[in-house]
């Protein structure tokens, strides 16, 4: 008996060192020196406050969308277009920032609104397009993504470039008043990290504590059945995919607003597929996205260093997460196979 | 528009088909057995890696090959033992897979971005060649081209008239019935799997030493996914699946004549480089909406079915679940 | 061949589904296996045909022991089971579904393949087309494609599991006759499982009965029928009583419905039913009334006619119409479409609740859950989640989750699965709904269960429906005729083949 506790502590834990053996492998086949490297990681990461500001504010975006898809995963979705919705969440509040000239205060409370609403706008399409036209949200969500990425780049190449000639650059930066303001020097902005944290203790009671929260879980284990007993679906699911998209789509806002200050082709970096990863380790409970955003959040920002010390591509920094993630997958396999295992020879005794 | 130059077009629209021929007909392979292989954007873009440094350091494009085939074969495995013997979601294990591959790609592949490398030889089949229109067309390319031109004719000749091919449906449509009559549906699964990962290996090869010579970041940029749903736009049919690739490689062709005349140059380029996703969404839509359900119903009842018959295709019944003994 | 079975023991976790059973199957014999549902009757064949090992106990070949991993080897000795849902591939054709367990070369012979399944169609009068989609055949039809497999690879032992559930009165005969032959003139033994007393008396040249795992006796033919109802249930069945009931007002009228689907259209229905009244809805699985059923519940889509409940024209309606409009539809599936696994049973109840708060009260919801267990006799607490459940717990947790008050009720197979004790229970929980004023519409395929438990009874065949019969005044022989298409009166030995179906 205390064996076998032993073994399951062992194996909740298993993952993590599996995970950079791997990435270690990888650093090796490029002949690089894995020890070296990931203090370069830590040390990017961690060595100043400027830096943990920097990590913070990548966690802002992760903890959103994290938060997010806890609600399209409890419904059984697998909102794959995150990215897409950051996009268009982005779009919206450039639109604002561009076109309305008003003081801080409502301009950023616009910017806010109208990020949510483009994200939720897009998160409703992939779910319009599965209710309505049975294609499946991972395709619908990815073929969105891919729309959403022509979608900006064309808008900074052309009604929205730069007056002196369009460039990967992006637009111009925004009038003063649509900055979100940082914290002195440091590039961290408090009014998005509040943001994030109420987003994310709102969809916590909100999954736990409402019918809504009920229902989207009904849904979620058994579409038919919780359909037979009276749960709305079609609007269900959408409000799902809207809130996730709405949420998206304010990280997309606090992105160009208290990041950049401009529009980018690269406003979504990927961080709609990182948020996945992070929503699959929580097992889609809101409590655990904020720890596992931190720790994908301090690789994305450790890892460009890399790139200047040590000449390896920052890549690496995706391989671990990913593979966090797998080995998550397989060693939870595994001990599930051990039990059935255990089950069957105890059955047999 | 002259002849010589529809031939050329139709045989550059054969040859740029072929990395999406190819996976989408080894994602058959591994669906039809009952897998779903969803890594395969990250796969293709790993294996496409793998066989430009392997023939560029080596030299040799054989090795290149049969590299990339091994890595597409290897994570097909990872799919199938997480999905069979872990009974794991093969959604959520070829989802982390393909940023996996793909972030592993751009890692691995760095020292390799942009370097002139080799290349598949050109080589056209004798005599064949020679034929007017189809010779130009069919069979004026590299092995890669053929290659998937036979996959298409090996794939459904296997499936549909040889009795191995049988337990391969079988294990995919019910595994429990072919458990009943003998079948290994498990180790069936694991070798399908694999055998389909190869041929998206293969894919992946075809693109960095053939369709889109070298390497460089985002390579690949989304190929797996469209092949993913020209599985389900072709019915699971290896006829039907092939004839969706060549008309994606079709569109994807009059895509890049409009963009190059002058009467479309005020469109942006943008538009021309996701239409392909758009199209993706709208060719799914055909194949499932229920908007085409209600068309279909105001036609009699005969044409309706022989339409539903020849345009929809029903997924393998055991699709994407865990086959458990007893 | 003679099989014994020696002291077999299975066990599933806790419940002994085999508790030492022993057997003797003689050559040319049919042997009937007959027990209540869940008496351990499928378990046991599984074990003999190597679906399931058995945890102790043997099975022995003419005295020889036998042991078998799989049903492939199992079928190697000769031994071969036919499931009450035939093991087949649906979307593949006949010929391919034959050929794929009988032909191992690598190219299978199409030609000797087809010669050989007409050839054994014809001995045996099964006419199978060999190119035509499994999914496109009955029920009868997919079993003696199985049947034609088993024989072709030389299956001694023929276990057939629960067969006349879902076929019609001509495939039975033939089916009976088929069974007869390959006993009585081919020497073969065949393993008759069933619940249905007068199949049993009918066919079988023995009879053992289980209950609760365990043998409770064994007879020869003739039988007394009286002694083995005691063998099955431990008691004799007292006969159930029809409590008379006044209908009241039309609550569900139907008139010229078409619900059209790709299988079957199911065509110009007219029925009006009153309250307080219970109509069973008989017929082939296929034959429409599950489309019908599902079509009253505004969850098919209709082509024409109308649906009209409690007077107002609900046609088109979307599915949350009819459930206010005090419409409730139970799924035969209880843990595929009734319950959602995974949930609590406080959590089904709170779920159910359509109109309550938008924030969740859990101590509330978990002590209206603890009363509804305690009246509806639920063995479970608010926090178990419904798999944990039995069959027939979970079935009474979906009657508890109803509405208090309904206008039209309607259920697939209420008592599919369930034993005597339960599904009695079931019925009495339906029977007060009716007496409250419920209308009640259920299918089942236990066409005793349909004349027993309905006022009136409605016959599907093709996706069309029979003018409504009074169920006092039908037989079950009537009712298998018009289930296979036929008038009533027709006579039995002009009925050669089944009607076509779909």
């Amino acid at each position: 008996m205390r064996v076998s506790k032993l073994t399951d502590i062992l194996l909740t834990l298993a993952p993590l060192p599996l995970a950079l053996a791997f990435t270690s492998l990888a650093l090796l086949i490029v002949g690089g020196s894995p020890l070296e490297a990931y203090r370069q990681i830590l040390a990017g990461a961690f060595e100043s406050p400027a830096k943990v500001a920097d990590v913070v504010t990548a966690c802002v975006p992760l903890v959103l969308c994290g938060a997010g898809l806890c609600v399209t995963f409890t419904a059984g979705l697998w909102n794959v277009g995150v990215e897409g919705q950051i996009i268009l969440g982005a779009i919206f509040a450039t639109w604002v920032a561009r076109h309305i000239l008003w003081p801080q205060a409502p301009v950023l409370t616009l910017m806010v609104l109208a990020g949510m609403l483009g994200g939720a706008l897009w998160g409703m399409l992939a779910g319009l397009l599965k209710v309505y036209g049975r294609v499946h949200e991972i395709f619908g969500g990815l073929g969105l993504n891919y729309v959403a990425q022509g979608l900006v780049i064309w808008l900074i190449f052309n009604p929205w470039k730069r007056a002196e000639g369009a460039t990967m650059q992006g637009t111009d930066p925004f009038p003063a008043p649509a900055w979100m303001p940082t914290l002195g020097r440091l590039r961290v902005a408090p009014l998005a990290v509040i943001l994030a944290l109420a987003a994310l203790v709102v969809i916590y009671f909100a999954l736990r504590g409402t019918r809504w929260g009920l229902e989207l879980k009904a849904l979620g284990k058994n579409f038919r059945a919780a359909f037979l007993l009276g749960v709305p679906s079609t609007p269900r699911m959408l409000t799902a995919f809207a809130v996730c998209g709405a949420l998206a789509g304010l990280a997309g806002a606090i992105r160009c607003s208290a990041v950049y200050g401009r529009l980018i082709p690269e406003i979504s970096g990927g961080l709609g597929y990182l948020s996945l990863l992070v929503a699959l380790l929580s097992a889609y409970r809101p409590q655990w996205v904020p720890p596992i955003a931190l720790f994908f959040a301090a690789l994305g920002v450790g890892s460009p260093r890399l790139e200047l010390n040590l000449q390896l591509d920052s890549s690496i920094g995706g391989v671990t997460e990913a593979s966090v993630v797998l080995a998550v997958l397989l060693v939870n396999g595994w001990r599930a196979l051990l039990a059935r295992r255990r089950a069957l020879q105890e059955e047999a005794a | 528009m002259d002849t010589s130059f529809l031939i050329q077009t139709l045989a550059s629209i054969v040859a740029a088909s072929t990395p999406v021929v190819l996976a989408s007909i080894g994602e058959t392979i591994s669906e039809k057995s009952g897998v779903i292989n969803l890594s395969l954007d990250g796969s293709i873009a790993l294996s496409a890696m793998t066989a430009f440094a392997v023939a560029f350091t080596t030299g040799s494009v054989t090795l290149g090959i049969l590299a990339a085939m091994a890595v597409g074969a290897f994570v097909a495995l990872v799919v199938a033992f997480a999905s069979i013997t872990l009974r794991q979601q093969q959604v959520a294990v070829g989802f982390v897979l393909t940023l996996l591959c793909a972030d592993l790609a751009d890692f691995l592949g760095t020292p390799f971005v942009r370097k002139p490398g080799p290349e598949m030889p050109h080589l056209p089949v004798p005599y064949l060649s020679a034929i007017p229109l189809i010779g130009p067309i069919l069979f004026d390319h590299n092995l890669f081209i053929y290659l998937s031109m036979l996959s298409i004719v090996a794939t459904w000749w296997y499936i549909y008239k040889t009795q191995p091919g049988l337990k391969l449906q079988g294990v995919g449509e019910r595994p429990e019935a072919a458990f009943a009559r003998g079948v290994n549906v498990n180790r069936l699964r694991y070798l399908y799997c694999v055998v389909g990962g190869a041929l998206v290996g293969l894919a992946g090869a075809s693109y960095s030493l053939s369709i889109k010579l070298g390497w460089s970041h985002r390579h690949t940029f989304g190929i797996g996914w469209i092949a993913l749903a020209i599985v389900i736009f072709g019915g699971w049919n290896p006829w039907r699946v092939a004839a969706g690739a060549y008309l994606f490689g079709l569109f994807k062709a009059l895509g890049s004549i409009l963009q190059r005349n002058p009467a479309f140059s005020g469109v942006p380029t943008q538009i021309f480089a996701s239409a392909p996703f758009a199209l993706m969404i709208f060719a799914l839509l055909l194949v499932s909406s229920e908007g085409v359900d209600r068309l279909l119903a105001l036609l009699p009842v005969r044409l309706a079915r022989a339409l539903d018959r020849a345009m929809r295709g029903r997924p393998p019944g055991g699709l994407g679940k865990p086959f458990v003994q007893g | 061949m003679r099989i014994e079975l020696v002291d077999i023991h299975k066990h599933f976790g806790p419940v002994r589904a085999n508790d030492g059973v022993s057997l003797t199957l003689e050559p040319g014999a049919i042997h009937g296996l007959l027990g209540e549902n869940g008496a351990g009757k499928t378990t046991l064949m599984k074990c003999l045909s190597g679906y399931l090992s058995p945890d102790r106990g043997a099975i022995l070949a003419d005295g020889q022991p036998l042991s078998f991993a799989s049903p492939a080897e199992a079928l190697r000795h000769g031994i071969g089971m036919l499931h009450q849902d035939p093991l087949d591939f649906p979307q593949m054709r006949v010929l391919d579904n034959f050929l794929l367990a009988f032909d191992h070369r690598f190219f299978p012979d199409r030609r000797r393949g087809k010669a050989l399944l007409q050839e054994l169609g014809t001995r045996f009068q099964f006419n199978l087309d060999p190119d035509a989609e499994v999914m496109s055949l009955t029920v009868g039809e997919r079993q003696q494609l199985e049947m034609l497999r088993l024989l072709a690879l030389g299956a001694q032992v023929i276990i057939l599991d629960e067969p006349t559930t879902g076929i019609s009165a001509p495939q039975k005969a033939q089916l009976f006759a088929t069974l007869r032959r390959l006993a009585e003139e081919e020497g073969r033994s065949i393993v008759f499982v069933s619940h249905k007393l007068e199949e049993v008396e009918e066919l079988c040249h023995r009879v053992t009965v289980l209950r609760h795992g365990k043998v409770t006796g064994e007879a020869e033919a003739p039988f007394q029928v009286n002694r083995l109802v005691e063998m099955m249930f431990g008691r004799s069945l007292p006969p159930t009583e029809r409590v008379p009931v006044t209908p009241g007002p039309p609550v569900l009228e139907v008139e010229g419905l078409v619900v059209p689907s790709y299988q079957l259209t199911v065509e110009g229905v007219n029925l009006c039913v009153r309250a307080g009244e219970v109509v069973g809805l008989a017929g082939l699985e296929g034959s429409g009334q599950r489309l019908f059923l599902r079509a009253c519940a505004g969850l098919e889509r209709t082509a024409a006619g109308c649906i009209r409940v409690g007077g107002r024209d609900l046609t088109g309606a979307p599915y949350r119409r009819f459930l206010e409009a005090g419409v409730a539809y139970l799924p035969a599936g209880r843990l595929e479409e009734g319950l959602v696994g995974g949930l609590t049973l406080a959590e089904h109840f709170a779920l159910a609740e359509r109109r309550g708060p938008f924030f969740l009260n859990w101590a509330a919801a978990r002590e209206r859950a603890a009363a509804h267990i305690g009246r509806f006799n639920i063995v479970g607490r608010p926090d178990t989640p419904v798999e944990a459940l039995s069959g027939g717990n979970q079935q009474r947790a979906m009657l508890a989750l109803l509405p208090s008050r309904l206008n039209v009720l309607l259920m697939e197979h209420p008592t599919r699965g369930l034993d005597v004790e339960s599904s009695n229970w079931v019925w009495e929980q339906l029977l007060a709904r009716r007496a409250e004023g419920t209308a009640i519409l259920f299918i089942s395929a236990d066409l005793d269960e349909i004349l027993e438990r309905s006022d009136r009874v409605v016959v599907f065949c093709g996706g069309r429906m029979s003018a409504p019969l009074e169920a006092c005044r039908t037989t079950v022989e009537q009712l298998g005729y018009l289930i296979a298409g036929k008038d009533v009166g027709c006579e039995a030995g002009n009925v050669r083949r089944e009607t076509e179906v779909g």
